[in-house]
């Protein structure tokens, strides 16, 4: 017998990420600059209070919304974070990953046909998460001549009548684009003139540099009551295998999207919970340093790549740099797949995060300096050879 | 020039005093000349005294001796602790000498060839000194972590080889 896939599951498209990840897979010694998360093992003192929270025999289901501790630290940090108050016991909700945030949000927002609109070049989910959640995604290209932050014109140009939520990513992967407050405030009035929801991921706001302090948009005159803000503890507190991300939001849809995840996931795992609220009120230290060792290598890794013709702006977020190859005269995924193939050193093609990716390659620097050094040795002569070819 | 610039530098020389200057240049964004007379002149001002390696003694020199010993002491009308710690700090065998709070005074580390030469080290220099009340010597037996670096390195986990 053949299965009959859901016709709107079939639809999806396979992730560009997922076919590079199996070639990766089959060969060895390869140096990857593809991994979205920190090559840090999570700061001993957040996994030895979750060992403590183990051997106490805490290993039960929480509340839905969370921890009610867990809530209240969320509710200070994201005060000190994000300079933004939001009540512990109904604005916030503790997810699976912010990745679980991001799909409550939209199922509990979209109607069938109702128009998602995002930034692009992004993460890989995003189109397929409005796709599964009925929505219709509508991606805005943003380019390197404005350093793939949004503009308020663009914005306005995508909107249509039947556009009801705004995606956000700053710090954006794969590009490492941030907002300063002056750009937010343009967006949030065109968000506030035209009556759209914001869901803004903000995973990577402490991973700023040059003392670029993070900016939310919610904090923005009239957006917090049309905001939903998700945040976690994955690249930050360099704890991506916990999966605890969470979401503030106005009661009212926090209520809505508990609904749905108390029937999907019930709660968050409890240990992770626990190890959340360590991270959260005694980790400020551990994200310092950890910043401190990647704004070092952001760096590094941007001169190298400058040094040998591959134009790259010093971004000043995220943990990523986002190189322009098109001195190669090869598209980005034919850069990746020789880059690959002749220097074992993998990074993401551009279009991977959508076709405005175009012409450029996406570097992890949550890689080890010396791997990185390896891998800009090898980079250099590849980039080398193939401009002779073109 | 990025925040906690010289901070940063130091922690780096930390680490690994080792690491090419070039990178280091790199990852501090200043240029090789603008590192060099950074380095020199905390070398000059004192603020860096050495560079070391750390030898794993499970594995080199197997027989030497490391003993951290209390020492208790009776302090001089004028200088108090510090006449006498330097004169024992002075000994070759002497690698730390902390005056510290506590029960006692002085915590001292020690390495000795062998053990012989540790025990005479307390016997007849030591608690020889006039000023020296009491010892308590205590032998490291295994190391665990030194000048932060683990003596048994930890595997690294298992990352995905390419994740969004």
């Amino acid at each position: 017998m053949t299965i009959a896939v859901a016709d709107h599951v079939r639809d999806i498209p396979r992730s560009g990420i997922r076919d590079f990840f199996e070639i990766v897979q089959t060969m060895e010694d390869v140096i990857s600059l593809g991994i979205g998360e920190p090559d840090f093992a999570t700061p001993w003192h957040i996994r030895e209070a979750a060992i403590y929270a183990l051997e106490r025999g805490r290993t039960g289901y929480t509340s839905n919304l969370g921890l009610p501790r867990l809530r209240r630290s969320i509710s200070d940090y994201v005060r000190k974070q994000f300079a933004l108050s939001y009540d512990p016991h109904s604005e916030i909700l503790v997810s699976v990953g912010v990745s679980e945030a991001i799909d409550l949000t939209l199922r509990a927002l979209l109607n069938p046909g109702d128009e998602v609109l995002y930034h692009e070049p992004c993460y890989v989910s995003y189109a397929p998460s409005i796709a599964l959640a009925g929505g219709r995604a509508r991606a805005i290209e943003t380019s390197a001549k404005d350093d793939f932050r949004l503009t308020p014109e663009s914005l306005e140009k995508a909107i249509s009548p039947r556009s009801k939520v705004l995606m956000l990513n700053f710090p954006t992967n794969p590009t490492g684009a941030t907002m300063s407050a002056e750009d937010l405030a343009k967006i949030a009035a065109v968000c506030v003139s035209h009556n759209l929801v914001v869901l803004t991921d903000e995973i990577y706001s402490e991973l700023t540099f040059d003392d670029g302090s993070h900016s939310s948009i919610a904090a923005c005159p009239g957006m917090k009551e049309r905001t939903v803000l998700l945040h976690g503890v994955s690249k930050a507190f360099a704890m991506t295998g916990w999966r605890i991300g969470f979401a503030c939001a106005p009661a009212e849809l926090i209520e809505a999207m508990m609904k749905i995840h108390q029937y999907a996931i019930l709660c968050a795992p409890i240990m992770g919970q626990d190890a959340t609220i360590e991270a959260l009120e005694r980790g400020a230290e551990s994200v310092a340093k950890m910043r401190r060792e990647y704004e070092m290598r952001r760096n590094f890794i941007v001169a190298a790549l400058n040094d040998m013709g591959l134009p790259c702006r010093k971004p000043l977020g995220s943990f990523y740099v986002f190189p322009d190859i098109t001195a190669s005269g090869l598209s980005s995924r034919e850069f990746s797949m020789r880059l690959l193939n002749e220097e074992k050193v993998a990074v993401v093609p551009g279009t991977a995060f959508g076709p405005s990716g175009e012409g450029h390659v996406r570097c992890s620097f949550a890689t080890s300096l010396p791997q990185i050094r390896l891998a800009m040795e090898r980079l250099a002569g590849f980039a080398k050879r193939s401009r002779q070819i073109a | 020039m990025m925040p906690g610039l010289m901070d940063a530098l130091i922690d780096l020389l930390q680490q690994n005093a080792l690491m090419p200057r070039a990178d280091m240049a790199r990852l501090l964004d200043l240029t090789p000349e603008n590192l060099e007379s950074k380095i020199a002149k905390l070398e000059s001002d004192g603020i860096i005294l050495g560079y070391q390696a750390i030898i794993n003694r499970e594995m080199w020199d197997i027989d030497k001796v490391t003993a951290i010993i209390e020492v208790k002491i009776t302090p001089e009308r004028d200088g108090g602790f510090d006449r006498i710690a330097s004169r024992i700090a002075k000994f070759e065998e002497v690698q730390s000498c902390y005056l510290v709070s506590g029960g006692y005074d002085l915590l001292i580390v020690i390495e000795a060839s062998n053990l012989r030469n540790a025990a005479a080290f307390v016997a007849e220099k030591l608690s020889t000194i006039d000023a020296v009340q009491a010892t308590a010597t205590h032998f490291r037996l295994k190391t665990y972590k030194e000048n932060g670096a683990f003596h048994q390195i930890e595997s690294a986990a298992e990352r995905l080889s390419v994740s969004p």
